[in-house]
């Protein structure tokens, strides 16, 4: 701001300092309840995640037979036993690990793929953007569930062939959202300019487009991490995600099926940490959402 | 372009589609390096054993030939030999559509009443607490995955307060009706999330149309505007969002009817998987690709119908 814009009076008198350092700072705090929320759960949740083993004494694959079924607030087992007298908390913490992990590389691929791809289509248009609708007509049609539990029943359970079954579908999200972005940005004017220069192709729609498309496209990521994080869990509660031992909330879950009436925090606690990083990553992307859409 | 011309293209499209849908799965085992049979077979492989499958899958001929021989089979209802069971596949997943098909039905109803009673309910409390607490709740039923659910209920209604039964189809009309409400609720209670937040946007959106003032302003009452004139023209959109969450509800669904033990066909897929019964996978995979593409086409279609005012592009 120059002086001449404040008529000639230095900037001191026109906004008292202590008052400016002031609203620049309310104004930059000021995120919505919503994403603010959001963003404190998932902060605790990767914090147990890195600090698990430190949360609890216990090896969250270690069996106790003589403590088997403690219920929650137990001595020394703060959430309860299972029927292998595994400590819940401990094997919860655990998981926090490998469903975050689950959640992020499950989304990683497709996004950069997906996103690349949309922008390529969008830009270039023509028979490959046709092609490209098609393949996303035909993979649409799959129940999504269902196409990945067919994936994996060929590549067989584990969790890289989670990740793979999830990538084959889960990049159409992004290659749609960031196709439509680029479709409404290629005949701005910043654009031509850059054609006009005589910019390659390629560097228009990585340093000129890309940046101004992506945002939709990044605050799909956290839905895409829900729907990951729940396919896994549920491809781990029908038996093709990590195999026991392995600590995985969605696993946990079935463990428990058999001992409801006995021991019902065996199934309970574990979807409650599900719901609680489910429910992180949404109030995140929807108070993105809200914050773009003003 | 007319509505003749849009609903030839559509079909036109339809018709790709479902060439598509057989394409990969016709492709699926046979894209992946090394030998199909052994694919399929995994652990139970023996070389005698293979070789028998690769004579009933015509693994051994062009695979053009091959590709025929699995759609025409198809299209004649011929789906092949279960490997677990020895039966056709034809006879043993058709006896199990019905279950499911009622089964999405019943959430489908279900997830209608939900979503019109909390729909409206928010939008006509836009911003105040009634909203607020629909928004929240329905965030924690979108979250919550749905075998969790389901379990939670069976233990809480089912197995505490002994409302209702935990597992199987029963025998009578009566009974399925009993039987199947728990499982349809968990899988319309998720539905009706994403569908709520819609209606919810669409009937404040339309609220603020002109005909809608003009409507008040003629002196209707609010609640006769509201069911008349807002609710037409808002659900509409709603009805596109239903369309597209539908192959949620059937992939929901084979979850929900392994928690409820229910005899339909997504039991029937956990099982064939775990056995390594691709036939019977492939054969599902198939039927409920149709099923998603069907849907959609009659969600297309009657939305230029309910819609004058819908251009085809």
């Amino acid at each position: 701001m120059s002086e001449k814009a404040l008529g000639g009076r230095p900037l001191a008198e026109v906004v008292p300092l202590s008052q400016l350092g002031r609203t620049t700072r309310l104004q930059k705090i000021r995120v919505a309840p919503t994403l603010a929320a959001g963003l404190v759960l998932l902060v605790l949740v990767i914090v147990v995640a890195i600090t698990a083993p430190l949360l609890t004494p216990y090896d969250p694959i270690e069996q106790q037979f003589t403590e088997a079924f403690l219920p929650p607030f137990s001595t020394g087992h703060i959430l309860g036993t299972d029927n292998f007298g595994r400590d819940i908390w401990s094997r919860i913490a655990f998981s926090t690990r490998l469903d975050l992990q689950i959640g992020l590389l499950s989304v990683s691929f497709p996004f950069v793929f997906g996103s690349l791809i949309g922008i390529a289509t969008g830009y270039l248009g023509g028979t490959l953007d046709t092609i490209l609708m098609r393949i996303v007509d035909v993979l649409m049609a799959f129940p999504f569930l269902i196409l990945v539990i067919a994936i994996m029943s060929i590549l067989g359970p584990g969790l890289t062939n989670l990740y793979i079954a999830v990538g084959v579908v889960g990049w159409i999200p992004y290659a749609r959202i960031t196709r439509g972005e680029t479709l409404a940005t290629r005949h701005l004017e910043y654009v031509l300019a850059a054609r006009t220069i005589g910019c390659s192709s390629a560097r228009i729609m990585l340093r000129h487009i890309l940046p101004n498309v992506i945002a939709p496209a990044l605050i799909y990521v956290f839905t895409g991490m829900v729907l990951a994080i729940l396919t896994g869990a549920t491809l781990s509660f029908l038996g093709l995600g990590p195999q026991p031992p392995t600590p995985e909330w969605g696993a946990m879950i079935a463990e428990g099926r058999q001992y409801l009436l006995l021991a019902w925090w065996m199934t309970t606690l574990p979807g409650l940490a599900l719901l609680v990083v489910g429910v992180a990553l949404s109030l995140i992307g929807d108070g993105l959402a809200e914050r773009r859409g003003g | 372009m007319g509505r003749a011309a849009y609903i030839r293209k559509r079909l036109l499209l339809m018709v790709f589609v479902l060439f598509g849908v057989t394409v990969v799965i016709f492709g699926m085992v046979r894209i992946l390096p090394g030998d199909p049979a052994f694919l399929i077979l995994g652990d139970r492989a023996t070389d005698q054993k293979a070789a028998e499958l690769r004579e009933q899958l015509g693994l051994n001929r062009p695979v053009l030939e091959q590709y025929w021989m699995f759609v025409s089979g198809f299209a004649r209802g011929d789906m092949g030999q279960s490997l677990l069971y020895r039966q056709p596949v034809g006879d043993l997943v058709l006896r199990r559509v019905p279950v499911s098909l009622a089964l999405a039905a019943y959430a489908m109803g279900l997830a209608a009443l939900i979503t019109l009673t909390f729909g409206i309910l928010a939008a006509v409390n836009k911003g105040r607490w009634p909203d607020q607490l629909i928004r929240v709740g329905f965030l924690f039923a979108l979250t919550t995955p749905n075998f969790w659910f389901g379990i939670l209920l069976i233990l809480l209604l089912g197995l505490t307060l002994r409302w209702f039964p935990v597992a199987g189809f029963g025998e009578t009309a009566a009974q399925h009706v009993w039987y199947l409400f728990l499982p349809a609720l968990t899988l319309a209670l998720q539905l009706s999330a994403v569908l709520i937040r819609n209606l919810r946007g669409q009937i404040i959106l339309t609220m603020r149309s002109d005909y809608v003032r003009t409507a008040h302003a003629k002196g209707l009452s609010g609640s006769l505007v509201l069911l008349r004139h807002v609710l037409r023209n808002a659900l509409l959109s709603t009805l596109t969002i239903f369309g597209l969450q539908f192959g949620f509800l059937v992939g929901g669904a084979i979850v929900v009817e392994t928690v409820f033990a229910l005899p339909g066909t997504g039991q029937l897929l956990i099982q064939s998987i775990t056995a390594r019964d691709y036939p019977v996978v492939q054969a599902i995979t198939v039927i409920s690709a149709v099923l998603v593409i069907v849907v959609n086409l009659v969600v297309d279609l009657s939305y230029s119908f309910l819609d004058p005012r819908v251009t085809y592009e």
